[in-house]
């Protein structure tokens, strides 16, 4: 948690951030409360904790890991503008498929969530429902100026400021837009990470929970969903 | 056009059709006349298509000004129907039964300006913000910088700088 120079909200101690697994204050296992599903539909969808497994090491995991950096499956939303950069990305002059990179339709199958530019309150709902849909491992690349501090849209009444406050980034990509060879270069950088053990993303999700999701629900005003998506 | 002028200004209380373009006249109506006129010009006079509906925040007048914007293909030609309504409880009456695609402007309106249209319907669903708590953004009152300085906290470190003060220091730090 060193790079996370934001404040925390105050700590509720009836609710403390706790991984899941642990036992809460009664020693039962802490459920998630769904206050914004209706009642009837509650019983459809996890209470559960996001389970915080790894960081992982030894030469098994790294052969994990350079066998994960060789096959980045990309989930195929486009949150924003920097998502017309990524069809270059395909087409036979940059063809990222000889990196291992692909796109896939539905986020059970992907691996690597690229976050193209700004992402608005309504789509920000999206992401964090895609994301946690996602299995782990699974890693956030985050292009262009917009997700890193605003962008153009830092005084937006509609568009977030920094995503990391919502979910953890592995990659940034400068620029607006960054260039397609640019978007090979993060992945590059995103595969060197990965093979060096260094992109446990879901694992500080699942750590910092109750972090994540109090930043979430402060701007998600209509919260209709589970509290975790899984 | 002086024919269709004439006509309007016959049966309505209208200001003068003002020539903006070849392509391009305003008129400025009351309110209560609005949804009359807009169907006689349809019906009558070949302004057919609704091109969109939009609105201005005149907030030293207290008012918003709704343009509706027609479009008449046969000569090629728009009129921009514009009327008067006050910013407190802002209400207007809905015309979407003259053209289908107008109560997805006035849903828009609704959320955006807090324009109320009674009866259009699903004018009370959110448009494109979902759960939006505070006034309508687009209203002028509404101070985005200052919410999003509340609600979306930012990274630390970001400032700007004057360019020309900036490139005075860069360039000829002796002159300053």
């Amino acid at each position: 948690m060193s790079d996370m120079k934001f404040t925390r909200p105050p700590a509720d101690p009836d609710h403390a951030l706790k991984p899941a697994g642990r036992p809460g204050p009664l020693g039962k296992p802490m459920v998630l409360a769904n206050d914004g599903l209706p009642e009837e539909e509650k019983p459809w969808f996890c209470d559960a904790y996001p389970t915080a497994s790894g960081p992982y090491k030894g030469i098994l995991e790294n052969f994990l890991n350079w066998a994960r950096s060789k096959s980045l499956w990309i989930l195929g939303f486009g949150t924003g503008c920097g998502a017309i950069e990524l069809r270059p990305l395909m087409t036979s002059r940059f063809d990222m498929y000889r990196y291992g990179i692909q796109g896939r339709p539905t986020p059970r199958q992907s691996s690597v969530f690229v976050i193209g530019g700004y992402a608005s309150v309504k789509t920000l709902k999206r992401i964090v429902r895609s994301y946690e849909q996602m299995m782990g491992p699974k890693f956030v690349v985050a292009l262009g100026s917009c997700t890193i501090n605003g962008g153009m849209y830092w005084d937006s009444y509609n568009t977030i400021n920094a995503i990391e406050h919502y979910i953890p980034v592995d990659v940034y990509i400068a620029g607006c837009m960054p260039r397609p060879e640019a978007l090979l270069a993060g992945f590059k950088e995103l595969q060197r990470k990965i093979r060096r053990g260094e992109c446990e993303g879901a694992v500080k999700y699942a750590e910092n929970f109750e972090w994540y999701k109090a930043n979430q629900k402060k701007v998600i005003h209509d919260w209709n969903m589970p509290d975790y998506n899984y | 056009m002086r024919t269709i002028a004439n006509d309007i200004a016959e049966r309505f209380e209208v200001g003068p059709l003002v020539e903006k373009r070849a392509d391009l006249a305003t008129l400025e109506a009351d309110a209560k006349d609005v949804p009359e006129l807009l169907a006689r010009l349809r019906d009558r006079h070949g302004y057919a298509h609704l091109s969109f509906v939009t609105a201005t925040d005149l907030i030293e007048e207290g008012v918003f000004v709704l343009t509706y914007m027609l479009h008449n293909h046969a000569e090629n030609h728009s009129l921009a129907v514009k009327c008067r309504i006050g910013r407190e409880n802002a209400a207007m009456e809905s015309c979407h039964l003259l053209w289908e695609q107008m109560w997805t402007y006035q849903r828009e309106l609704k959320e955006l300006f807090g324009i109320d249209f009674p009866g259009s319907p699903r004018v009370d669903e959110s448009f494109v913000l979902e759960g939006w708590i505070d006034i309508p953004p687009m209203r002028r009152e509404f101070d985005t910088r200052e919410y999003s300085e509340r609600t979306f906290p930012t990274r630390p470190g970001r400032s700007t700088k004057d360019p020309a003060t900036h490139m005075k220091e860069k360039l000829y730090p002796e002159a300053l």
